[in-house]
C-alpha cells in the first residue's frame, strides 16, 4: 500500500500532471508538491505525487557509500 | 444486408440470419467449406495421431493495442494445437453477439480472425452464430475449436522433463495484460505497450526441425509464465528455478507492473510459449528460436532439478524465493 | 533514470553486506519493519537470508488493510444493503475475510459476486468523477491507509467539497504510525532494538517524527526506502547504531525524506481531520492512532450519515474476534512469524484465508507463503 514510485513529469495543467515511468504515463495529482515542475522526478502514490525527489541526493548518497567502501577495503589491505 | 447493428433476427435460424451469413460472414472468409453452408464439414486431412483444443473468449475492450478478439480467438487456438506438436488443420467458431453490437465492428473482428487465419494458414470450415438480448452480452464472445495433426515420433509432455533439462522462452513477457491493462478506461494509463499476440506455430515447427528431443512446451496465456511452469513442476515432480536477470521484460512493462504492485511473472501473454529441453540441446534451441520472426529476444530462463518439486526464482542477490500462484487473475476478462 | 536503478545494484548489496557482518556486534537483534511494502520487498528481494547469523527481520502492523478492524468491514457490507449505494475501495480489501462468529468468511469480494455494487480504484480520486457521473447513487470509499495514504484521501475530500458533491462518504478507518511505534517499543511481548521506519510514511511525517521513539525507549530507528540498497544501508546503520549504543535517528532514503516531511501533506490532512483513538484489527485500541472528521466536514462521514454514529469499537476482546487459532494479532505484534501459526499453510492459505495477514496483499503471511520467506 505504500507502494510509490518515482516517475518523470512530462507536462502539468493546474494542480494535475502528466508523469512517466519508464513509457508508462499516468495522471497524477501535483497537489502535494507544489515545488514539482516539468522534468522533476516524483514519488507516485495512488495517483497522488507524495514528494520530489532529490536526483542529486540520490547520487550523492550512492558516492558516500562507494568512497566509504572503498576506504574500507584499502584499510583492510592495509592491515594485511 | 440492411442496418448497421445486429438484431436478435440475425441469430434466429430465419431470413435474417442466412442473410447475415451469407452477406456478411462466409464472403470474409471466403473458403468452399463454408460456401456450402452445411451442418458439419469434413476435416482437409487426417492422420492416425489428431490433436483437438477449444477456448472461448471474453477479452474487454474487444480492440487493444497489438489485436482484438478475433486475433485472440484464432492465435489462442494456434498456440494451443502447436504446443502439443499438432500442424493445425482446421478452425471453427461460435459466435454470440448481443443485441445491437454494431456490424461495423462485427465485420472488424471478422476481418481480423481471417487474416490471422490467412497467416498460419488454416481454414475456418465451419460455425455458429447465436444472439442475445442487449444486455446480457457483452458485446460479443467468440468460441474457437480447432484440430491438428501431430507428426509421428512428436511427443510432448511435461511428463518428459527430467532433472538437468532448461527452460526456454520465446521473448520478453507480460505484453498482453499491460496491454490490457492499458486499453480499459478505468486505469487511465496511456502507455507503448501491445499485446504480443501472435500465432506460435512456425516458432514450433522451427524447433522441432531443429531440436527434435523437445520435452514439452507450453503457450503462457492465463497466469503467465508462472502458471505454466508451475503446471510443469506438478506433473513432472521435478522443481524449476528461474534466473530472475535472465528474464526478459519490456522496461514499459516493468514500469506498469511497479506502478500498480504487480508481478511480470503472472501476466498473461498471447504469443509467448515456454520450451523445455534436454541442456545438451539449450543453445542450439535458442539459436533456432532466435531465428524466427517474432522470437528474437528468446532467452534461456531456468532448468529443472530435483533438490525439491517448487518453482523457485534466484535474485540477482543471490538469494531465492518461492513463486506461487495468486489464488485469482490479477485482471478479470483478459483473454 | 539510471541512479535509481542503481540502488538495486547487485554488487553495491554485496558491498553492503560485508560491511553490516564487520559491525555486527553477535548476539540477537531484532530489528522491526513497520510496513506493508518493506514487509514484500524484504520477502521479495530474499532479504533475510542475506542477514548474518543473530539479526531477525521482524514484520510490525505495518499493513493497514490488515489490521482495519473487522467493524469496517461489517460496516462496509451493511452498507451493500442500502438502496443506491456504491462502495468503492482499493483491491487489497476485497478479499480481507470479515473474521467474528458467524460473518466470519463475508467478504467484499463475495459480495460483490451476489451483485452488490463495489468498485475497486486504483487512486481515490477516480470516486469523484464516479459521483458526477451517477449523481443519483451515493458513493462510499472504504478508506484505510497510513500517513503516506490519507493526504490523498483528504484532499479528495476538499475536492469534492470544491465540486459542491453531496453524493460523496468515507467510511474513514486511516491510522497514524507513531502512536504503534509507542505501543510496540513498549510491549511486554517482544524486545526490539531498532526500528526500520517506513519510507513514504516518513515522507510525509519527516524522519524528525521518530526522535520521541528513539528517545524514550533508547533504541535506534532509521527510515529506509525499497530497493534492496536502501534496505542494506538502513540496517547496516541500525547495527552500527546498537553497536555503539547511540540510539538516535537516521535517514538512509535522503532523496525522497526530509528532516520536517511533507508540510502541504501534513496541513491537507489537519485540514480535514482530527486524532481519535484506534482500534487496530488483532492488537486492539492505541490512543490517539486514529482520526476522525472535523465538524466542518462531518458531512462526509460514511459511519454518521449512514450507521447513526462514530465508527464504534467492539465490546469484545481482541482474541474473540477472530477465528480460533488465528494468530494475527500476535504476528502484526511480532510476537510471532507466520510459520510458527498453526493454521499457516495448512488451514489458512491465500485460497481460503482464515486472518487478514493472509490475503492482504502487504501481509506478513501472504509474503512468507508467496515468496517462501
Amino acid at each position: 500500500m505504500c507502494l510509490a514510485i518515482p516517475g518523470k513529469v512530462k507536462s502539468i495543467e493546474g494542480t494535475t500532471g502528466i508523469v512517466e515511468l519508464g513509457g508508462v504515463s499516468r495522471k497524477t495529482s501535483l497537489q502535494l508538491v507544489p515545488d514539482a515542475s516539468v522534468g522533476s522526478y516524483v514519488l507516485v502514490h495512488a495517483g497522488f505525487a507524495i514528494q520530489v525527489i532529490d536526483e542529486e541526493e540520490a547520487k550523492e548518497t550512492l558516492a558516500i557509500f562507494d568512497d566509504y567502501y572503498a576506504s574500507l577495503e584499502n584499510r583492510s589491505e592495509e592491515k594485511r | 444486408m440492411d442496418g448497421q447493428r445486429i438484431l436478435l433476427a440475425h441469430g434466429g435460424g430465419g431470413r435474417a440470419a442466412r442473410d447475415l451469413l451469407e452477406e456478411v460472414i462466409v464472403p470474409i472468409f471466403d473458403n468452399r467449406c463454408l460456401e456450402l453452408m452445411e451442418d458439419s464439414s469434413p476435416l482437409p486431412e487426417t492422420s492416425s495421431r489428431m490433436a483437438m483444443t477449444t477456448d472461448s473468449y471474453v477479452v474487454r475492450p474487444l480492440f487493444f493495442p497489438g489485436g482484438d478478439i478475433g486475433k485472440l480467438a484464432v492465435c489462442g487456438t494456434v498456440n494451443d494445437l502447436a504446443t502439443a506438436g499438432a500442424k493445425p488443420v482446421a478452425l471453427s467458431v461460435g459466435l454470440v453477439i448481443e443485441e445491437g453490437f454494431l456490424l461495423e465492428d462485427l465485420k472488424r473482428v471478422l476481418h481480423s480472425m481471417k487474416e490471422t487465419a490467412d497467416s498460419v494458414p488454416v481454414p475456418l470450415i465451419t460455425g455458429d452464430t447465436k444472439v442475445v438480448e442487449r444486455g446480457r452480452g457483452d458485446g460479443i464472445y467468440i468460441s474457437t475449436a480447432g484440430i491438428g495433426c501431430i507428426p509421428e515420433g512428436v511427443q510432448l509432455s511435461p511428463k518428459r522433463v527430467e532433472s538437468g533439462d532448461v527452460v526456454l522462452v520465446n521473448g520478453p513477457i507480460g505484453n498482453h495484460e499491460a496491454a490490457i491493462l492499458c486499453a480499459r478506461e478505468s486505469f487511465s494509463l496511456e502507455a507503448q505497450v501491445h499485446s504480443d499476440c501472435a500465432p506460435l506455430h512456425r516458432l514450433m515447427d522451427v524447433i522441432l526441425a531443429h531440436v527434435p528431443e523437445i520435452k514439452c512446451a507450453r503457450d503462457a496465456t492465463r497466469g503467465g509464465l508462472a502458471a505454466v511452469l508451475t503446471e510443469i513442476v506438478e506433473s513432472s515432480g521435478f522443481g524449476v528455478r528461474l534466473d530472475e536477470e535472465c528474464i526478459p521484460v519490456e522496461i514499459a512493462v516493468q514500469g506498469l507492473c511497479e506502478m500498480l504492485g504487480m508481478d511480470p511473472l503472472f501476466l498473461a501473454n498471447e504469443g509467448k510459449m515456454v520450451v523445455v529441453v534436454p541442456e545438451n540441446r539449450a543453445e542450439d534451441c535458442l539459436l533456432a528460436m532466435r531465428s524466427v520472426p517474432g522470437s528474437e529476444r528468446s532467452a534461456i530462463i531456468g532448468n529443472v532439478h530435483r533438490e525439491n518439486a517448487r518453482l523457485t526464482l534466484k535474485t540477482p542477490y543471490g538469494t531465492s524465493r518461492i513463486i506461487t500462484l495468486p489464488v485469482g487473475a490479477q485482471l478479470p476478462r483478459i483473454c | 533514470m539510471s541512479s535509481f536503478a542503481q540502488f538495486r545494484d547487485a554488487q553495491r548489496v554485496k558491498e553492503l553486506v560485508r560491511m553490516l557482518r564487520r559491525v555486527y556486534p553477535g548476539g540477537t537483534l531484532k530489528i522491526m519493519e513497520v510496513c506493508g511494502t518493506h514487509t514484500m520487498a524484504i520477502a521479495r528481494f530474499g532479504l533475510r537470508d542475506l542477514m548474518p547469523g543473530g539479526i531477525s527481520l521482524i514484520s510490525g502492523p505495518g499493513c493497514p488493510v490488515c489490521v482495519t478492524p473487522s467493524s469496517v468491514i461489517l460496516s462496509a457490507l451493511a452498507l451493500t444493503d442500502l438502496p443506491g449505494v456504491v462502495l468503492v475501495t482499493f483491491g487489497d480489501m476485497m478479499r480481507v475475510p470479515a473474521g467474528v462468529g458467524h460473518d466470519a468468511a463475508k467478504t467484499l469480494e463475495k459480495r460483490k459476486a451476489e451483485g452488490a455494487d463495489i468498485r475497486v480504484v486504483y487512486s481515490v480520486l477516480d470516486i469523484l468523477e464516479m459521483a458526477e457521473r451517477e449523481p443519483d447513487r451515493r458513493f462510499v470509499f472504504i478508506s484505510v491507509g497510513f500517513e503516506t495514504t490519507t493526504p490523498g484521501t483528504a484532499l479528495t475530500i476538499l475536492e469534492a467539497e470544491r465540486r459542491k458533491l453531496d453524493n460523496v462518504f468515507f467510511l474513514l478507518s486511516n491510522r497514524k504510525v507513531i502512536p504503534a511505534l509507542h505501543a510496540l517499543a513498549s510491549s511486554q511481548d517482544i524486545r526490539i532494538q531498532g526500528f526500520l521506519c517506513p519510507g513514504h510514511v516518513s515522507v510525509i511525517i519527516g524522519y524528525g517524527a521518530y526522535r520521541e521513539i528513539a528517545d524514550r525507549y533508547t533504541m535506534p530507528c532509521v527510515v529506509a526506502g525499497f530497493e534492496p540498497v536502501d534496505i542494506l544501508m538502513a540496517v547496516t546503520d541500525i547495527v552500527t547504531r546498537v553497536a555503539n549504543g547511540s540510539g538516535g535517528v537516521g535517514n538512509s532514503y535522503g532523496r525522497a525524506v526530509t528532516e520536517k516531511g511533507n508540510l502541504r501533506a501534513q496541513q491537507v490532512m489537519d485540514r480535514v481531520f482530527k486524532v481519535v483513538d484506534g482500534e487496530w484489527r488483532g492488537i486492539g485500541v492505541i490512543p490517539l492512532s486514529g482520526l476522525g472528521f472535523r465538524t466542518e466536514y462531518e458531512r462526509f462521514d460514511a459511519f454518521r450519515t449512514f450507521l447513526s454514529g462514530s465508527q464504534s469499537s467492539f465490546s469484545q476482546p481482541v482474541e474473540a474476534q477472530e477465528p480460533l487459532g488465528c494468530r494475527c494479532g500476535d504476528v502484526l505484534k511480532g510476537i510471532i512469524i507466520p510459520t510458527e501459526c498453526a493454521l499457516f499453510g495448512k488451514r489458512c492459505t491465500p485460497t481460503s484465508p482464515v486472518g487478514p495477514c493472509m490475503v492482504s496483499s502487504e501481509g506478513s503471511c501472504a509474503a512468507y507463503y508467496k515468496y517462501g520467506a
